[in-house]
């Protein structure tokens, strides 16, 4: 009887059952998938959301990091922002929201060729530092910019 | 949740240059429908893998703090026009879509 429930697991893991599962409450997303990292996107501070997406929450201020983000959004819903890391080596990047509940809002894995430049939009609740750090041969590297928000894109 | 993709890449030199839009409602479960006062329950995006000739060009994990109708854009080396580019996406209710495309 184990044995199939272990097979009916298997077959059906991409979106049924767990699928149902997880709608149901019964599971949380993150125990299916083990890849995700729930401490690190749960945590309400950013040092500890830092320690979780990049092993440590010290890094050193550098300015071959570009984050590119608005002085002023008025729309926090969606905060363009850009992050072009000039650090020789440069595998991992992650940005955060400082002042969000959760400042961790998204955390890269660059392939062997892929250039350190990431573009994306994010939510920002309030005036915050966006801060993006980036991993380069096993150190961490960080660079901020505060941007003022007018109206909050979290909650509502 | 088919045709959630939209993908566009194209190569300059060496380099190609890929911009993909998810139509994803990215909620982060803290919003509250208005008329009923109940919270929406989460539904975002939590894992986008990027794969360009067989290889893993980016792989990204995103919280709920990224915008609704989620945009990325990035740039990888050593691609050449009429390589095949892959997005595929996971969220936290389990759903799912990939999207298959050359670069031009």
């Amino acid at each position: 009887m184990n044995h199939n429930r272990r097979v009916l697991l298997k077959g059906s893991l991409a979106a049924g059952a767990v699928g149902a599962a997880v709608g149901a409450g019964l599971l949380t997303p993150k125990a299916v998938m083990a890849a995700w990292a729930k401490d690190a996107f749960e945590a309400k501070e950013v040092n500890a959301a830092m320690t979780g997406a990049m092993g440590s929450a010290d890094a050193t201020a550098s300015d071959k990091i570009k984050l590119k983000a608005p002085d002023i959004a008025e729309n926090g819903a969606v905060v363009p922002i850009t992050v072009t890391s000039n650090i020789d080596g440069t595998t991992n990047m992650s940005i955060l929201v400082a002042n969000n509940n959760t400042p961790l809002t998204s955390t890269y894995e660059l392939g062997p060729t892929t250039e350190a430049y990431i573009s994306t939009r994010v939510k920002m609740g309030k005036t915050s530092d966006v801060i993006a750090v980036v991993k380069a041969g096993g150190k961490l590297y960080s660079a901020k910019k505060e941007v003022k928000v007018t109206i909050g894109g979290c909650g509502g | 949740m088919a045709k959630s993709i939209k993908l566009r890449a194209k190569a300059k030199g060496d380099v190609a240059t890929v911009k993909a839009l998810i139509s994803h409602p990215m909620e982060t479960g803290l919003r509250k429908d208005k008329k009923t006062g109940k919270p929406i329950p989460a539904e975002f995006i939590q894992e986008v893998v990027c794969e360009s000739a067989g290889k893993t060009v980016l792989s990204a994990q995103w919280g709920s703090a990224i915008s609704k109708n989620p945009f990325i854009s990035f740039k990888f080396s050593g691609a050449k026009s009429g390589d095949s580019i892959k997005v595929s996406w996971v969220d936290n209710k389990g759903n799912s879509d990939s999207l298959e495309g050359k670069i031009k």
